[in-house]
């Protein structure tokens, strides 16, 4: 049996050499779980050119990067990556290991724990470490990977009690970002790469990179549509609101899954997280995937015609009634009163 | 590979049995809307470059139903993969079982699966299988551009813009929905291929009828080419301790019902006035401008 650690690990993520956000809210949780656990935290760095990324990681807590830099490894790559991960993780047997969960991560984490035969849960909106008794059995310190579940009615908690290493990914936006110290310091461990013939089994030809233009993260007012809009022709008035009040546009799954709007607007477990100083739900009812994207929103406004929706649960203001008359006479009323 | 799935956009009331799986007899299933894709783009690669789909599928006997959709829509062969050491897999443990019916079953070049199945979201099963089979996986695949000799070019989808590759097969792919629109049922399919049955429906009907016997009704139906043929643990031949609730690593720990009803918060008259008055106290807390 291998040596096992007790050590909180990072995938950072980068693309084009930019790292990904979501890794230093990860890193950020990490270094409290580390805490937790007595151990360190580890950030795992693949790229190339990668040492500035290495000490940056460094402000978030992190003790140490293990870091493989190599022009090959410039562009993320399913065969070199997973390959580089499997090795070190059945080598040095970390405690927990966090992903983002991007295109990247989403790719890399299920094959990283097929080969090393962990257990991996997805889009996490909480993470925690907790003894755990499973089935008359007394477990120390495991990792709580709770997410909502089935129907929306459920947050499950899951745990992985019988292997060592413990796999999550995390939503961007989910975990808040903390910078423990500016002048942060720690180890940085190079790892060779050694390319092989089959990290070459699949090429990229072209790579093209769109802004989707989408930052709802830094959104201030969202106006949020659902499914109760009805149609898209509807889903205009959502436009239109946002408009009037300088905010930004985003929907539910169930909108989204109708092309009402976009899936990069989607807020809730699977699509963004965000936190605006105002949050207008129309026509939304308020499941529990679509809260994990949205409860923390300083002030939420509902428009729903259904007094009993979920929604009002979580609002701070409640407007029974039917967004297609609502929301042109909340479009006047502030036009009005804010002219 | 495709999956039955409960309708999760239907779901309503307690669905969840009390070792925290899920009760699937109680919701509506559905054929998972991205393996219907992925299956739409396996056939196209068949109509443009020739060659046989198999489709698979691991699930309970009633998971048969989406394999005669398969058969409908121009899959050319279908298997279940199905044992009640089975039930209560993770999708560890569910990569585990699939790729080893997949071993079982044989040779192939291209294995396309839905990105992520709705129950759970996870699209992890995809990038697991492959690496248990030892192939190269392309994510997120939207559409095949083209295919020759042992090379295929994907265009798939990543986080800012799209990706050109070109990938040596064998190789597994895994579909979002926009890759394609599932073509319809072909009516004179569906005519050849309602009575299809898998192993575990003839049995239950040799179960109902005394006289009938399995074996006799297997060599019926596969002397009318209507048998789909079912892999069970021990014809895969493999160990029960990676299959099903035991071969999982992750486990339900607790289940926690949302708290519904106490939440309070002020409410607003769908009026003039009234949201005139909400306007005005926002403006206050300084939400606007
Ligand atoms: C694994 C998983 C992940 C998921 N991830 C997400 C996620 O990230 N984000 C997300 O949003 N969902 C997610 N969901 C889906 C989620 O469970 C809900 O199905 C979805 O949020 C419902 O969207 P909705 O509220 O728009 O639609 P519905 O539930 O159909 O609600 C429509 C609402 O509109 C109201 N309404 C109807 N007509 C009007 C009218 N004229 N005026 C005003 N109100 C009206 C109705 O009363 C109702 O409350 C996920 C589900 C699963 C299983
Ligand atoms: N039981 C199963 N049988 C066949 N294919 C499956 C099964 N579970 C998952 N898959 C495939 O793996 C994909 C991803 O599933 P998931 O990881 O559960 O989101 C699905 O879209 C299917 O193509």
């Amino acid at each position: 049996m291998k040596n096992k650690s007790n050590d909180v690990w990072v995938f950072v993520e980068q693309r084009n050499g930019t790292p990904a956000e979501v890794s230093f809210e990860l890193l950020s949780k990490g270094h409290k779980l580390a805490a937790t656990l007595k151990s360190n935290l580890v950030a795992v760095v693949l790229g190339h050119g990668m040492r500035e990324l290495a000490t940056k990681t460094f402000q978030y807590g992190t003790d140490e990067v293990l870091l493989v830099d190599h022009p090959k490894l410039e562009n993320y790559r399913t065969a070199p990556y997973s390959d580089i991960m499997n090795e070190l993780v059945s080598e040095r047997q970390p405690r927990i290991i966090l992903f983002g969960a991007t295109f990247i991560g989403r790719d890399l984490a299920p094959r990283v724990a097929s080969y090393t035969l962990s257990g991996l849960t997805a889009d996490c909106t909480d993470l925690q470490i907790s003894d755990v008794v499973y089935q008359r059995r007394d477990y120390k310190d495991l990792l709580l990977q709770i997410r909502p579940a089935f129907g929306g009615n459920i947050i499950a908690t899951i745990i992985t009690p019988d292997v060592h290493v413990q796999m999550a990914t995390v939503r961007e936006g989910v975990m808040e970002q903390a910078v423990i110290s500016p002048k942060g310091k720690g180890r940085i461990v190079e790892i060779p790469y050694e390319p092989k013939p089959v990290h070459e089994l699949v090429k990229i030809i072209e790579h093209h990179r769109e802004e989707s233009g989408v930052n709802l993260k830094n959104a201030s007012i969202i106006v949020a549509g659902g499914y109760g809009m009805g149609s898209k022709a509807n889903f205009k008035l959502i436009h239109q609101l946002a408009q009037t009040l300088g905010g930004d546009v985003a929907g539910s799954r169930a909108a989204v899954d109708a092309g009402f709007v976009p899936p990069q607007r989607q807020v809730g477990q699977t699509g963004m997280t965000v936190r605006p100083k105002l949050y207008i739900a129309v026509g939304i009812s308020g499941a529990i995937q679509h809260r994990a994207g949205m409860q923390d929103s300083q002030k939420i406004i509902a428009i729903n015609n259904d007094p009993e929706a979920p929604i009002f649960d979580i609002c701070h203001y409640g407007i029974k009634g039917d967004a297609l008359e609502v929301i042109p006479m909340f479009i006047d009323a502030y036009k009005n009163e804010l002219k | 590979m495709v999956k039955q799935v409960p309708d999760t956009a239907n779901i309503s009331g307690q669905v969840m049995k009390a070792d925290g799986t899920v009760n699937r007899a109680k919701l509506p299933a559905i054929f998972n809307p991205e393996d219907k894709v992925a299956l739409e783009l396996a056939l196209q690669v068949k109509d443009r470059f020739g060659g046989k789909v198999t489709v698979i599928t691991m699930g309970p006997p009633k998971a048969t139903d989406i394999l005669r959709e398969c058969l409908y829509m121009g899959a050319d062969e279908a298997a279940l993969i199905s044992d009640r050491k089975f039930a209560g897999a993770d999708t560890l443990a569910t990569s585990f079982v699939l790729s080893e019916a997949i071993k079982k079953i044989g040779k192939f070049d291209l294995i396309f699966s839905g990105r992520q199945a709705i129950d759970g979201d996870t699209a992890q099963v995809g990038p697991q299988t492959a690496e248990k089979l030892q192939v190269a996986q392309v994510t997120y695949a939207e559409e095949i551009v083209s295919a020759k000799g042992d090379k295929i070019t994907i265009r798939r989808k990543v986080d800012e813009g799209y990706e050109i590759l070109e990938a040596t097969l064998p190789v597994l792919i895994t579909v979002i929905k926009e890759a394609g629109e599932p073509r319809p049922f072909k009516a004179k399919r569906v005519m050849a291929y309602k009575n299809a049955r898998s192993l575990l429906e003839l049995e239950k009907m040799a179960d109902s009828n005394s006289l009938l016997s399995v074996d006799r009704l297997k060599e019926d139906y596969l002397s009318k080419a209507l048998f789909i043929s079912t892999y069970t643990l021990d014809e895969l031949n493999i160990d029960p301790g990676r299959c099903g609730l035991a071969g999982s690593p992750t486990k339900v720990h607790k289940v926690a019902s949302v708290k519904l009803g106490g939440g309070e918060h002020e409410s607003i008259e769908p009026t003039k006035d009234g949201l005139r008055s909400l306007i005005g106290k926002l403006a206050a807390d300084h939400i606007f401008g």
